[in-house]
């Protein structure tokens, strides 16, 4: 177990050191972030004593090695678009983010997989082909259409929800929260549904997939052959089998309601580090970039790992491998 | 013939069809057979002869849009096959087990062995959660498993290939069925298995006196371990008889092929002995007897009617040579 | 050449296609759009781009079938008196143009990439599997995004609106290929094995040959499918981009440009300017979708 752990721990380092060198090599070759940050006028002793500072004068690999420490600190320099640090720039809009990622996961899973587990075993039924062709325009339609659409809706013709902001949040420590006011709460639910709706459509086919691969399995035959109840059949053996690899999907399709988040937060003008992000890129800010993206990095291998142990948990084969030798008989 | 006991399985005129786009496919073509109680029936034929299909359609579990279009399954006198499905469920596995080829995709890889017996057990007898464990371990030693107590609680991946279809054998008999329908069971087994398993399927038959329906193409299992055997050919029964008379001296014109087939382990031959061209599709059955372009003894009737079980001295054969009053043709 | 249609259409695809009235209509309708696409200059009834042709009197009017509607702005017009109708199928061809060019950049790309990876192995299959998987963590669209503010902030910025649509084109090519290349590898691993590659290989043909004529035409199957569903989400990652402003140049606007144009209104009522487009944006991606879909279903052996 802890080998496993280990050995996942040593395939996640080359990643994030391919990403940090991508990262550096924004940094250094794409734009002149001393002309940048000088402006316009700059005479030449300001000039070199700015690229003292940066450390521009250095051979690559020490320049690699100082941004790979300084990062490891969380230490990303100065926007180049706000001249205010990085990394505090991050910190103030990750809660936005995070808590919008939360609500939209929350509503892809628990409605996601009923619906899943429900077209495929009612396969027939009228409402399984209302699901699936809702599904089919779900992955159709992209995801700031579906926040444009819903903001037409809910916002300009009925005037139920708002159409930008967080709304009013409460400050708990350095974390900003709005599901304690009212306000942030219905904030929430229009950006959370359309973040939500891709993941869910997605989540709700795969489900369905793997739950009709499942039920044509030889032992679901055999628990059918031994008489065993259909609900036992269905939601015991059935369902089980499908979670299974249903959890690690799912697990990384966090890390991509994270990514989608860009285009929430900007068809919803949401404070969140997505925002951040696509202003970022327009400006060219390098390294804001820089940062999100070693950020979104780490967060995914973070994700990968824990879904590789999820699995490691839930599935009585891998854990047996290790130690295989012992059961044979 | 001595009057049979009253059967525990008859199978009448049993006719199951597949429509497809392309028209409706016949798999199985008025088959009708009987098992007695306690008795083993060997059911051997080439692949797609119809053999898994009969068992399928025995317990009820034919594949959609397969469905029984006419015939009858009865168990004990009673008719199986217009059941309601929550009826069939219930005969599933009390009455009838079901043994399937390969045990490692036949056991729930996420559940312990000894989950899957007890969950069996007490979905078809009323037993306390004690009672069932304790009846799972005992089910688990009386096939062969040793330290049943501590491998109660492992998992199947866990086990070896052999050990893998004791579980299931066990599985399919810790209900107390009076009729098992074995579906190839030691065809994805190494060959040192098989005999212990086979010998293992015969002791548990003959010492619960459950009736078997063994479906096979080895030849030398169902010597082995049958009763009478039926020999079926493109969807129909061919031959039926003892298994003694149908080995020794069978009489259809592809019983004796398939026999003569059988490399003997006395002599030496130069070639082996093979029958010519192959078995029809289902799309593509000749009128009359199906086996009539490939067989040696073809003559006018074959090709015009379709024979069905006629009485050939030892056995009985579906074969027009047999026909009272045919005259003999060598 | 007849024998050949002829021999399609008494196939098996072209019986259960005929049979099934959604791959029909999906087709019709993507014919449809396509069709309106690619002869956008020539139907469309105003030149929504020759500023000469616009008049800011005529802004902001309502669809047709609407009270202040004009029968030659048949679906509205915009702030500066553009035709939606017009915009939509310009736009709709420029959507249309990058997603088949990213796709048919990631098929290049990804075949090339799987072909060699299975079929030389090695190392070179290590290091690039590795590459694959290690982009395939990331969601294609972050992978676009990335690509695209990159090239941005590394050329100066005329150059980059020249040039500005083939950078799309490449960011969106470069985030799909590796679903391409792991496909591709997988079969070319399978055929690599056979036969008729041993033949050639005892034959004495170069490698490159041999993966060339004998093997790749063997293992495109998959291919086609994957190609199809990869359509519908160039499309989309197209429309995406432009609509968050990195996209296309504001001088070739696809239907995620019309969109993000619209979107300023909505709030003020003239929802047509922006929710038409993403009806056309909506009906080109689902009719390739269930195309997709269908062929998937019966290029496949399992289900039939």
């Amino acid at each position: 177990m802890f080998a496993f752990v280990l050995s996942r721990l040593l395939q996640a380092l080359p990643v994030m050191l391919v990403v940090a060198l991508i990262s550096f090599a924004m940094f250094a070759y794409v734009g002149d972030p001393v002309s940048i940050m000088l402006g316009q006028d700059f005479t030449e002793a300001q000039r070199a004593a700015l690229v003292r500072d940066l450390g521009l004068d250095q051979p690559f690999f020490v320049q690699f090695g100082r941004f790979v420490g300084n990062a490891v600190q969380g230490e990303f320099g100065l926007s180049y678009r706000l001249s205010r640090p990085v990394a505090e720039l991050i910190a103030e809009r990750a809660p936005a983010t995070l808590e919008l990622a939360f609500c939209a996961a929350a509503i892809a899973l628990l409605v996601g997989v009923p619906m899943g587990v429900f077209t495929g075993l009612y396969r027939r039924s009228w409402l399984s082909r209302f699901f699936l062709t809702f599904s089919l325009i779900g992955v159709s339609l992209p995801t700031f259409l579906i926040g444009i659409l819903l903001i037409l809706v809910f916002s300009v013709w009925l005037g139920w929800l708002p159409s930008f902001g967080r709304g009013e949040v409460v400050q708990l420590g350095w974390w900003s929260t709005g599901f304690l006011t009212w306000s942030g709460i219905k904030a929430l639910i229009l950006p959370s549904i359309t973040l939500g709706l891709f993941q869910l459509t997605l989540i709700m086919r795969l489900v369905r997939a793997e739950m009709l691969e499942v039920l044509r399995t030889d032992y679901i035959k055999f628990a059918r052959a031994r008489g065993l109840a259909d609900r036992s059949v269905n939601f015991g053996h059935a369902l089980k089998n499908t979670l299974v690899p249903v959890i690690t999907i799912a697990g990384l399709q966090f890390g991509s309601i994270i990514a989608f988040a860009i285009v929430t937060e900007t068809v919803f003008q949401w404070p969140g580090m997505g925002l951040l992000f696509i202003q970022s890129v327009g400006a060219a800010d390098i390294p804001v970039m820089a940062a999100y993206l070693m950020l979104i990095a780490l967060v995914f291998v973070a994700i990968n790992l824990a879904v590789d142990l999820l699995y490691f948990a839930v599935d009585p084969r891998l854990r047996a491998d290790r130690g295989a030798a012992a059961g044979r008989a | 013939m001595t009057a049979a006991p009253k059967p525990l399985l008859e199978i009448r005129n049993l006719r199951v069809e597949f429509p497809t786009r392309r028209g409706t496919l016949v798999a199985l073509n008025d088959v009708s057979f009987s098992i007695a109680p306690g008795e083993i029936l060997g059911v051997v034929g080439e692949s797609g002869a119809g053999k898994s299909m009969t068992g399928a359609a025995i317990i009820g579990l034919l594949e959609p849009p397969g469905r029984i279009a006419h015939g009858q399954v009865l168990l004990d006198g009673r008719r199986i096959d217009n059941l309601s499905p929550e009826e069939m469920r219930r005969v599933r596995g009390r009455q009838i087990g079901a043994i399937f080829q390969d045990p490692l995709t036949t056991l729930n890889p996420l559940y312990t062995v000894g989950r899957q017996l007890i969950e069996t057990m007490q979905t078809h007898l009323d037993l306390s959660n004690g009672e069932a464990r304790r009846r799972a371990i005992g089910w688990l030693e009386m096939v062969g498993i040793p330290a049943a107590a501590q491998r109660i609680d492992s998992y199947p991946h866990e086990f070896s290939g052999g050990m893998r279809q004791r579980v299931v054998i066990a599985l399919a008999l810790c209900a107390e069925p009076r009729l098992v329908v074995a579906d190839e069971p030691t065809t994805a087994l190494d060959v040192s298995i098989q005999a212990q398993v086979i010998a293992l399927l015969k002791r548990l038959a003959r010492d619960k006196g459950t009736s078997m329906m063994l479906v096979t193409h080895d030849m030398g299992v169902i010597a082995e371990t049958a009763d009478r055997v039926a020999v079926m050919y493109a969807g129909r029964v061919v031959e039926i008889g003892p298994v003694r008379d149908v080995v020794k001296s069978p009489h259809h014109p592809y019983s004796i092929g398939l026999m003569n087939s059988i490399p003997p382990l006395d002599h030496r031959v130069e070639r082996l002995a093979q029958i010519d061209g192959a078995m029809p599709r289902l799309n593509a059955i000749p009128p009359g007897c199906p086996y009539n372009p490939r067989c040696p003894k073809v003559f006018d009737r074959c090709v015009a009617e379709r024979p069905d079980l006629l009485d050939a001295g030892t056995t009985r054969a579906a074969c027009w040579l047999y026909a009272p009053g045919e005259p003999l043709h060598v | 050449m007849s024998a050949a249609v002829s021999r399609f259409f008494d196939s098996d695809l072209w019986w259960s296609f005929s049979r099934s009235p959604v791959a029909v209509l999906s087709a019709l309708v993507a014919l449809l759009c396509i069709g309106g696409a690619v002869l956008a200059p020539w139907i469309a009834p105003q030149n929504p781009f020759d500023l000469a042709t616009l008049n800011l009197s005529d802004a902001f009017k309502p669809p047709a079938w609407a009270e202040e509607g004009d029968a030659t702005f048949p679906l509205g017009s915009d702030d500066q008196g553009r035709d939606v109708f017009s915009a939509i199928l310009h736009g709709a061809r420029v959507s249309l143009l990058v997603g088949v060019c990213a796709v048919l950049f990631s098929t290049l790309l990804g075949v090339s990439v799987g072909l060699t990876a299975g079929y030389v192995g090695g190392t070179a299959d290590a290091v690039l599997m590795r590459i694959a998987d290690i982009q395939l963590t990331f969601p294609s669209i972050l992978v676009a995004l990335l690509v695209d503010g990159v090239v941005r902030a590394a050329l100066p910025r005329e150059t980059h609106d020249q040039i500005a649509l083939f950078v799309v084109i490449f960011a969106i090519g470069i985030s799909n290929w590796p679903q391409f290349a792991r496909t591709v590898r997988g079969s070319t691993l399978v055929e690599r094995n056979k036969e008729y590659v041993l033949a050639a290989r005892v034959i004495g043909l170069s490698r490159l040959r041999i993966m060339l004529s004998h093997v790749l035409p063997n293992v495109l199957g998959p291919v086609l499918v994957i190609a199809t569903l990869n359509l519908g989400f160039a499309i989309l990652a197209e429309a995406t981009l432009s609509f968050l402003g990195v996209g296309v140049p504001p001088t070739q606007p696809s239907l995620g440009t019309l969109i993000r144009i619209g979107n300023d209104f909505l709030m003020s009522g003239e929802w047509w300017i922006t929710i038409f487009p993403g009806a056309a944006l909506v009906a080109m991606v689902l009719s390739v979708n269930l195309l997709g879909d269908w062929l998937r279903d019966a290029l496949n052996p399992r289900l039939r």
